[in-house]
């Protein structure tokens, strides 16, 4: 079932091409907060975030508009690849302390 | 407390919905219950264990473990629910009449019901492990007993909405019963591997293809309960990626082609049964 499945991705290789060239940008949890809070990236390129956890405790990096979902442990990194984005505002939050883990991301 | 309870009846509420779609798909099997709990139970199991090893699964692969193991526990209960469908499309007349006819419940045989037990497990697992890592995290930054009983209600309120489901179902005509629960089963399977494929791209191994095939949000956002349901039930996405799209399309394709396959041959094979002795078909 798979192989037939991965066969209808063949004609994408032409966009995975492009996909191959990455920025990378670190946002730090400290104190169930962001730092930075807000962070700019160019539109139209692949994203990779790397949410370094500085928490003794897990949180949960998710976006409904970038489209993530992930635990990063206490006192662990986690990387997550977004776009390519839009120009425009994504909001990101930390599920597990939502009331002050509250971020965005601004892309143009 | 608030706080607890919401996180907690959100991962509740999806394992919930799954095991209620079990229960509804094995419908007057025999020892169903036991095949149930036992996937529950498994799944809790794991769920500690993920939990305890969320951080070298995280580092794994590059930082791409989570992802890949979140995608894989997806595929492995869409290829079960997948299973039993087809399963399903060639014995499910025979079920039906035999649970007619002998007013109790069906012997299956164990591969039947341990397709199903795996679903029940994985779908615990998942959820399982992020509700404990929630609340570990809650208890390490001196928690509370409002947390317990957060957690407690959470709890109660997700598997509430389970059972809620699980009744709604049973409510439908047994001669509809299982085409619908095939149905949904269906549903939730395209779901799950729409889902595999956004775990996928988020560890950057498969492309979007399209950022965002529509935006459904003002309409129907996932934040919202419906949505949310949906979400789970159906695989309802306001913001779909391309690639999720297309594994959901070609995941309810593939296994309606199956359903057709194992359904026709099932009816061929009674129908000579019948010819060969001389009754009509």
């Amino acid at each position: 079932m798979y192989p037939i499945r991965f066969a209808f991705l063949l004609p994408l290789a032409l966009p995975v091409a492009a996909y191959a060239q990455t920025l990378e940008y670190t946002i730090v949890i400290k104190e169930h907060r962001f730092q930075p809070g807000e962070l700019t990236v160019p539109s139209g390129k692949r994203i990779k975030l790397v949410i370094d956890n500085q928490d003794g405790t897990p949180e949960e990096f998710e976006s409904h508009e970038l489209r993530v979902e992930k635990i990063i442990p206490g006192g662990t990194k986690g990387t997550v690849s977004v776009g390519p984005l839009k120009p425009g505002t994504y909001p990101f939050f930390g599920e597990f302390h939502e009331a002050t883990a509250q971020g965005k991301l601004h892309a143009k | 407390m608030l706080g607890s309870a919401v996180v907690v009846f959100r991962e509740t509420l999806e394992a919930a919905l799954i095991v209620a779609i079990v229960m509804g798909a094995t419908r007057g099997v025999a020892q169903r219950g036991r095949w149930v709990a036992g996937g529950v139970a498994l799944g809790i199991v794991g769920a500690l264990l993920v939990a305890l090893f969320a951080g070298a699964i995280s580092q794994a692969v590059e930082g791409r473990g989570q992802e890949l193991f979140n995608a894989a526990v997806l595929l492995v209960a869409v290829a079960m629910l997948a299973w039993h469908n087809v399963w399903m499309s060639s014995h499910a007349r025979k079920h039906v009449e035999e649970m007619r006819h002998l007013g109790h419940d069906v012997q299956v045989g164990a591969r039947p019901l341990s397709a199903m037990l795996a679903v029940t497990a994985l779908a615990v697992l998942r959820e399982g492990a992020e509700t404990v890592l929630f609340l570990y995290g809650l208890v390490a930054s001196g928690g509370s007993a409002g947390l317990a009983v957060g957690g407690l209600l959470g709890l109660a309120g997700g598997t509430g909405i389970g059972v809620l489901l699980y009744f709604g179902l049973l409510r439908v005509p047994l001669r509809h019963f299982f085409t619908v629960t095939g149905v949904i089963v269906l549903l939730l399977a395209a779901g799950l591997a729409a889902s595999a494929a956004g775990f996928l791209v988020q560890a950057g191994l498969l492309p979007t293809l399209i950022d965002q095939v529509w935006n459904s949000s003002r309409l129907l956002s996932m934040d919202s309960m419906t949505g949310r349901m949906l979400h789970v039930l159906v695989g309802y996405n306001d913001r779909p990626t391309g690639i999720e799209l297309l594994f959901y399309v070609v995941t309810l394709a593939t296994i309606l082609v199956l359903m057709r396959l194992f359904g026709a041959r099932a009816t061929r094979a009674a129908r000579s049964a019948a010819a060969k002795q001389g009754a009509p078909a």
